[in-house]
């Protein structure tokens, strides 16, 4: 066995869970044990900056739950070189990140975009807070009066 | 035999928990002392039965019995003792009775360490732990069983997954199930003083070394989870926020929020509702945690075998323990006593704001780990959650409580005036500003991250220590364990601060290309590899490259990175080699061969402080057990001088 | 009183969440593709037995197919191979492999053992064509209309429940192509 053939058996390896459940205790990102490294020549630091910001931020669709930046399945190396190639191209970053879901969806994006279905995610905490910060208002005020 | 033996044993310890859930319960309800007095036994002999099925696990790993699938599964001929050992727990089933005799384990020290505590109390909490015991059993038995036989067995068995066979492995789970579990016991003293409807502050009191302990241990679990990924995955990583992650690190929040909404109950009386409910809230997650990391529900790294079967089972489960509690609350709490009064600024104020913010966190993390689960139940197709989210609204989130927390420990109980407070820290907080600044310009850092790191670390450091100083002065006997605890764990979120910030500012990265007899200079060091050598271990082979590190003239290191092939399994594997540092860990991974030249592709990281983020947690957490250790937790009668003696440096006014 | 039932409240919709969510968790695991009714990308690919010849979009518009991603290297594609013989005797369209990723000898070492399914080969050495496609993974089978739009896309293994619905679809494609 080639060592590609490894990461892109990982998604047959989750058919396989379906089969073999209790074969595949403990699954730890199997595709990932050896992590991704390729020495790209960079022109510039920003583009390097840019380039482990977008791998960071991508998802590996193949992999459990990493980042194109730390997996080492094959499809994600072939990604992290699409995100390369289109960063020599001098396309934003933001082009590149609609590349991804464009094919991918917005499964890719671990910062999920601010929209209506997204509200809750981004908005709840804050929201909570508030609720905390007035609740807890409410209590001293009660309390202030059995002093 | 074993597993029979540890099949039978773990029965035995159902019966025995069966028992234990029910009769202590009804004397306790009809005033029996005889059944009462039963508890303490039923948990000593469950304990042994629990002991006796573990070691029949270990013993058939020893010993080689691929007859048990489990071990057919998880072990092999090569694989060294240690590692046999520890693979009881290496995966889902044994795992689950690690679990289970830690909670035995935990039975036992209540049952051992209340005598302070009036009978009929420790018979409520020890039955309700049985409650919890036999749930977790029939769990094992019924979806889990470790002990089950395939008959013939197979001539070798499979592997333990590689990334366990690792010292981090070793301690990682019994300490985060220590903590995970432990919060049963916060719990089983909630619902005890929920059903008994006695006066709050006595037994918030007693159960307040007891989830000090177990929050400890849940921190020293999780930074040693972070540790083992940081050198074992080979990402130089700290910190995923994947549902694994998550589901350990929001019972953490809810248990901070706890132990502190615990000193404010138990010494004014306030909040006492609240304290329940973050009684039973960290043990649900701690419960929630387990349902997420077992079910599949969530894709994660790290996911035990997905059976949707044992993900009802424990929602099942749940919704027994927490839905109970929480109908118990819904008819007991109000009842529940209010305490006594405080004005705006007061130490109560200021434990309230603390619960406020770690309660939001806790919630948000969640939300977080569970929103791809929502978007899908609304039918708005799928997205991800990740570390962009979580880090950005943690911090969001928890700058208000850094500048905020060496306040807390000046403020006076009931009120106090906030000059007066200030005041004494204006020093501190001055002197951590230019200290901060000066250590910045001293290591040429100027970005956002780093420079506010560095302010705040300080502060948290500074604050702590000042708090430390001022009540050693004032008090002739010294500082009390629990203000000892408090200090190192405070000044320990500062440490923490400070290394998560340098490495999150000021990681070096670089994949580098080299071939033997090479050299690349990279942020001041030069790394050479001499040789690409084959070297091997007990059960796997590895390309090993022997690097050199230069630093000047001086050489500092010499780091052999591995790429291991585990023979049973055939998963590779790169195994980093770590230069670690105070103020720095150099961190070398291998990756492909290129080519046929030789050349490889290595990875090099320089890792600013970053033993700092542990090294901030172990101080955390042994503030907790120290503070834990106190004695005044175990006196059988409030003594009116507490109150005073919390406050600070403060004599009574 | 109210107000103290809200933490049962808040737990019930959790554990209904949960619950939920624990039966659809083997959708979850596959990436929906956002390209299913948008146009199949362009492209012009090798074949696999003559490497000279090259296919486009353009050479395949006109009739719906059946587009069958997969890899010598890639294990669930023999667990699913004797469906994807059947899809290309039984189908009513045109049945078209995307060997991805693959070493051409290896492949056709594969095929040797195990038999060409397919009418119609195209290669993807690099994975380029396989990234516009949103291809994440082997197998893949995407069902393409005669504008050349694609409307189905099954990710995995093709088994018996599978291959009927690939069939049906198969069907109508030919019938919407037809009338």
């Amino acid at each position: 066995m080639k060592t590609r053939v490894q990461g892109s058996g990982f998604r047959f390896q989750g058919w396989l869970r379906v089969a073999l459940a209790p074969l595949l205790a403990l699954w730890l990102a199997a595709g990932a044990v050896a992590s991704a490294i390729e020495p790209y020549e960079f022109e510039s630091e920003l583009q390097r900056q840019r380039f482990k910001a977008l791998a960071e931020e991508l998802r590996c669709t193949v992999c459990q739950n990493q980042s194109l930046a730390d997996s080492d399945a094959p499809l994600a190396q072939d990604l992290r070189d699409e995100v390369f190639r289109m960063l020599q191209g001098n396309r934003s970053d933001q082009e590149i990140r609609n590349f991804m879901v464009e094919r991918y969806g917005n499964y890719v994006l671990y910062r999920p975009p601010v929209a209506a279905h997204t509200l809750l995610l981004w908005g709840g905490p804050i929201v909570l807070l508030i609720i905390g910060l007035v609740a807890a208002v409410i209590v001293i005020r009660k309390r202030r009066s059995a002093l | 035999m074993s597993a029979e033996l540890g099949q039978i044993s773990l029965i035995l310890a159902l019966v025995l928990a069966a028992l234990l859930s029910v009769l202590p319960m009804i004397g306790a309800q009809r005033n029996n002392e005889a059944l009462m007095k039963l508890a303490p036994s039923l948990a000593i002999g469950q304990f042994v039965f629990l002991a006796g099925a573990f070691a029949a696990l270990a013993w058939a790993f020893l010993q080689h019995d691929f007859t048990v699938t489990y071990v057919a599964m998880h072990s092999n001929l090569l694989l060294p003792w240690y590692y046999r050992l520890t693979a009881v727990w290496g995966s889902h089933e044994g795992s689950l009775l690690l679990w289970m005799l830690l909670l035995g384990g935990w039975m036992l020290a209540v049952a051992a360490f209340s005598r302070s505590v009036p009978r009929i109390f420790t018979a409520r909490v020890l039955s309700v732990m049985g409650m919890v015991s036999v749930g977790f059993l029939l769990f094992i038995l019924f979806t889990s069983n470790p002990f089950e036989r395939i008959l013939p067995g197979p001539i070798d068995g499979r592997d333990l997954n590689p990334l366990l066979q690792d010292v981090g492995m070793i301690f990682h789970p019994p300490l985060l199930y220590m903590g995970y579990v432990g919060f049963a016991v916060a719990f089983a003293f909630a619902i005890a003083g929920l059903i008994g409807g006695r006066v709050e502050r006595d037994w918030v009191r007693w159960s307040r070394p007891w989830t000090l302990a177990a929050w400890a241990f849940l921190t020293f679990g999780i930074a040693l989870g972070s540790w083992w990924a940081y050198y074992e995955l080979g990402w130089g990583g700290w910190w995923f926020w994947d549902p694994v992650e998550n589901a350990s690190f929001i019972p953490w929040l809810i248990g901070t929020a706890l132990i502190h909404s615990q000193a404010v109950t138990e010494k004014r009386g306030a909040f006492p509702a609240w304290t329940v409910l973050l009684s039973i809230a960290a043990f649900s997650m701690s419960l929630l945690g387990t349902f997420l990391v077992r079910s599949g529900v969530l894709t994660s790294v790290h996911a035990f075998a997905n059976d949707p079967e044992r993900g009802l089972f424990i929602l099942a489960f749940m919704a027994v323990v927490t839905g109970g509690a929480l109908t118990l609350y819904a008819l007991r709490a109000p009842r529940i006593m209010t305490g006594e009064g405080f004005d705006w600024i007061s130490r109560e104020s200021a434990l309230l704001l603390n619960n406020v913010f770690f309660t939001v966190s806790a919630a948000m993390v969640l939300l977080g780990t569970l929103y791809p689960l929502i978007i899908d139940f609304m039918g708005w197709g799928q997205i991800s959650v990740g570390p962009p989210y979580f880090g950005a609204m943690f911090i969001l989130l928890m700058t208000p409580v850094v500048l905020l927390l060496p306040l807390g420990p000046f403020t006076r109980w009931k009120r106090d005036g906030f000059m007066r407070i200030l005041q004494p820290l204006a020093v501190t907080a001055a002197i951590s500003i230019v200290a901060a600044l000066l250590v910045c310009a001293w290591l040429g850092t100027w970005s956002l991250r780093a420079v506010s790191g560095w302010i705040g670390g300080f502060w948290l450091i500074g604050g702590a220590l000042a708090y430390a100083v001022r009540t050693a002065r004032a008090s002739r006997s010294g500082l009390a364990r629990h203000q000892w605890g408090m200090t190192l764990a405070h000044a320990g979120v500062g440490v923490f601060l400070i290394g998560a910030a340098m490495v999150e500012a000021h990681t070096f990265e670089r994949d580098i290309r080299i071939a033997p007899g090479e050299t690349v200079e990279a942020a001041g060091y030069r790394f050479t590899l001499h040789e690409v050598a084959q070297v091997k271990g007990p059960n796997w082979r590895a390309d090993e490259a022997r690097f050199s590190i230069h630093k000047g003239e001086r050489e500092i290191a010499r780091m052999n990175p591995q790429k291991r092939l585990y023979h049973r399994g055939g998963q590779t594997m790169t195994q980093v080699a770590l230069k670690p540092g105070v103020f720095r860990d150099l961190y070398i991974a291998m990756g492909e061969e290129l080519g046929a030249s030789g050349a490889w592709s290595v990875r090099l990281h320089i890792k600013p402080f970053v033993r700092w983020i542990w090294g901030g947690a172990v101080l955390i957490g042994l503030g907790g057990l120290i503070a834990a250790s106190d004695r005044r937790y175990r006196q059988q009668r409030r003594q009116r001088a507490d109150a005073s003696l919390a406050s600070g440096a403060e004599a009574p006014a | 009183m109210i107000r103290m039932l809200i933490p049962l409240g808040v737990f019930l919709a959790l554990l209904a969440l949960l619950i939920a969510g624990l039966q659809t968790s083997e959708n979850r695991k596959l990436v929906q593709s956002p390209l299913i009714g948008k146009p199949m990308p362009d492209f012009s690919l090798p074949g696999l037995y003559d490497p000279e010849s090259t296919t486009s979009r353009a050479d395949l518009l006109g009739e719906p197919f059946i587009l069958n991603v997969w890899g010598s290297w890639c294990w669930a594609c023999r667990v699913e191979h004797p469906f994807v013989e059947r899809l290309g005797n039984e189908a009513p369209i045109a049945l078209v492999g995307f060997n991805w990723k693959d070493e051409r000898e290896d492949a056709l070492a594969w095929i040797d053992q195990f038999g060409d399914a397919w009418d119609r080969h195209l290669v993807d050495f690099e994975g380029k064509v396989a990234i516009d496609l949103g291809v994440y993974g082997a197998p893949e089978t995407f069902l393409v209309d005669h504008e050349g739009v694609i409307r189905h896309k099954h990710i995995g293994p093709i088994d018996a429940n599978v291959f009927q619905d690939l069939m049906r679809r198969a069907m109508e494609l030919k019938a919407e192509a037809e009338s």
